[in-house]
């Protein structure tokens, strides 16, 4: 049975606060940001330590290549800007500065997918995971809730490394207890159950939540997991979980080409395991305006319409 | 932000006091530096049959300095924390750097028989792989951004390193550059040496006809560097002016080296079509052969 959730915070907002209680006793972490303090929720961080942050401006290529130099004499450094320039504008420094070069910095995108909504899809980043997962020497983490955040967070400062951590700027739910329930590199199994596996990747795994106990009270037994380390991908876990399910679905806040959905596709065809399967996504095509919920609800990614692609998926109807 | 702290100024090995007294190298032997890094230079390129000629000669005696009488690394250290950094921002100028690194003990001279061949441990453009080298560049205009984060960690840690970082001129049309300069003068680094060698030459023709660069010396001076020229291929003058960094407290220093594209050999001197051309087995000893009269010529 699915656990009820419980109430959260952005995770911007666990963001900073992770980030604050760690700088308190770790002088080497440095926040870097191009004018982006106030979206990336790093305000209170650079008042409290202002010898830990460098401004750079509105100028995300610099902001990563600077980062590089200061990731490479020992900083552990958090790159704050919007998910939309740091994996676009700023692509060849994330490419070669940060991921080639091997310096260890946590470029964190911020405002991702379409948490920018109406401001249009120059603001959007529903490309950015398709981008970077083909960029070798670079992780690919999207946490979904404060905990996931935190795991994010702490598994970097132990281990420094190129590592992109997408978040958008709702708050959301708890959907673990602990932190330490995460483990990153490895997809988080909230529910188990033998009919449909859905997978699914940041902010949408609440309205697959939402879907998935809805399934359940109409006698639909679900497998719900969270796929939060998009890159390395735990390839063994999900053949696993849809070995043994009779249809999977994923669901993203980013395009259906190169993310979460066509990954999965890829492995579990790699290793011989054929399902029913929907990608629900963004598709390629102009995107409508509208609030991060009108463009969710706009395009499926909501808890109705998973719940209805399930029912179609198992032929339920 | 970071508040810049003056850390510059201790009298330590690593000061200015320190290197007006270092002298470890005649103006001779310098010379002489020079011309066996231009050897070595030429071989590599023909022996992996590619590579960047006239940009790697037109370099080599500003890194002949750099490496000979400035930056405060050796072979056994290039993990210190307090060593100087070099970034070479204009990475195809790999085999000169790659000349200067195995002639000087940081990698083997082995390494530098297949440039960017199958398997070598060299790529064409600088990486981490070499002892001793920074950062993995070849892209251009990613150099300077790097090196201000450097220099910032630098100040940060109140340790008394300076950071220099080489650019071809043609790359100074990368935006990127021009970021990191308000960035360096904005943060005061005045432990940051950006050099400029400037040949005026890139791929498709002079920097001038391709995107005009000048008034360079005051473009960097309104950007807040502290500017002076010098000519990039006169081993003394570049010792002279590359002991006086920081030029002034408080701001990064810039040096124009007004070089010669193809440098030490006649027929590649100031000709684009060398830009990566490799010379023939006659080209070769005829170049050669000039380099082997200029030592004699010492």
């Amino acid at each position: 049975m699915l656990r009820p959730v419980e109430k959260g915070i952005a995770n911007l907002e666990c963001m900073a606060s992770v980030l604050t209680a760690h700088a308190e006793k770790d002088s080497s972490i440095i926040v870097v940001t191009s004018d982006s303090r106030s979206s990336g929720k790093v305000s209170g961080f650079a008042r409290q330590f202002p010898r830990q942050l460098v401004e750079v401006g509105i100028a995300e290529q610099d902001s990563v290549g600077i980062s590089a130099g200061l990731a490479s004499c020992n900083k552990k450094v958090f790159t704050v800007s919007p998910g939309s320039f740091l994996s676009a504008r700023a692509l060849e420094q994330v490419k070669n500065d940060v991921a080639y070069s091997q310096n260890p910095v946590a470029l964190i995108g911020i405002s991702s997918g379409v948490s920018y909504g109406g401001l249009g899809a120059t603001h959007h980043s529903i490309h950015d995971l398709a981008v970077l997962q083909a960029i070798p020497g670079l992780e690919v983490i999207v946490p979904a809730d404060n905990n996931e955040t935190e795991a994010a967070l702490v598994s970097y400062l132990e281990n420094p490394r190129p590592v992109y951590i997408r978040f958008g700027k709702k708050a959301m739910p708890r959907f673990y207890q602990a932190p330490d329930e995460v483990k990153i590199g490895k997809v988080s199994v909230l529910n188990e159950g033998d009919d449909l596996l859905i997978l699914a990747i940041g902010e949408p795994l609440w309205p697959a939540y939402d879907a998935a106990v809805a399934l359940e009270s109409s006698g639909v037994r679900c497998s719900l997991a969270s796929v939060h380390t998009l890159c390395p991908i735990d390839r063994d876990t999900i053949i696993e979980l849809a070995s043994h399910s009779r249809g999977i679905i994923t669901v993203e806040e980013h395009s259906v080409y190169g993310g979460l959905g066509s990954t999965v596709a890829a492995l579990l065809m790699e290793a011989g395991i054929y399902r029913p399967m929907k990608i629900i996504g963004f598709p390629r095509e102009e995107m409508v305006t509208g609030s991060q919920s009108d463009l969710f609800r706009h395009y499926g990614i909501d808890a109705e319409n998973i719940r209805k692609t399930a029912m179609d998926l198992l032929n339920r109807n | 932000m970071i508040k810049v702290k003056n850390n510059h100024r201790t009298l330590n090995k690593y000061s200015k006091a320190f290197y007006h007294d270092w002298g470890i190298m005649t103006i001779k032997e310098l010379k002489e530096k020079s011309i066996l890094y231009r050897e070595t230079t030429l071989r590599i390129i023909r022996d992996s049959q590619s590579g960047h000629t006239g940009g790697d000669l037109s370099c080599i005696d500003i890194l002949n300095v750099l490496y000979n009488e400035i930056l405060n690394i050796s072979p056994d250290r290039v993990n210190d924390p307090d060593r100087d950094r070099y970034v070479q921002s204009k990475g195809h100028a790999a085999e000169a750097l790659y000349a200067v690194l195995s002639e000087n003990g940081f990698m083997p001279k082995e390494w530098t028989k297949n440039v960017g061949g199958y398997l070598s441990p060299a790529t064409g453009h600088p990486t981490k792989n070499i002892p001793g080298i920074e950062q993995n560049t070849g892209a251009l205009g990613h150099g300077l951004p790097m090196a201000v984060g450097m220099a910032i960690a630098g100040k940060m840690d109140g340790r008394a390193y300076r950071v220099f970082t080489l650019m071809g001129d043609g790359e100074l049309a990368e935006g990127t550059n021009w970021e990191a300069s308000m960035a360096a003068s904005h943060y005061r680094l005045d432990n940051l040496i950006v050099i400029v060698d400037r040949n005026g030459l890139q791929i498709s023709g002079t920097t001038e006809e391709v995107m005009a660069l000048e008034p360079l010396r005051a473009k960097f001076e309104s950007f807040g560097f502290c500017v002076r020229e010098v000519d990039g291929n006169d081993v003394a003058a570049l010792c002279s002016v590359l002991k006086e960094v920081p030029f002034e407290k408080g701001r990064p220093s810039l040096v124009i080296a007004h070089t010669i594209k193809g440098k030490g050999v006649s027929f590649m001197e100031n000709q684009v079509q060398w830009h990566h051309a490799v010379p023939t087995d006659e080209q070769f000893r005829q170049a050669i052969l000039e380099l082997e009269n200029e030592r004699m010529a010492l």
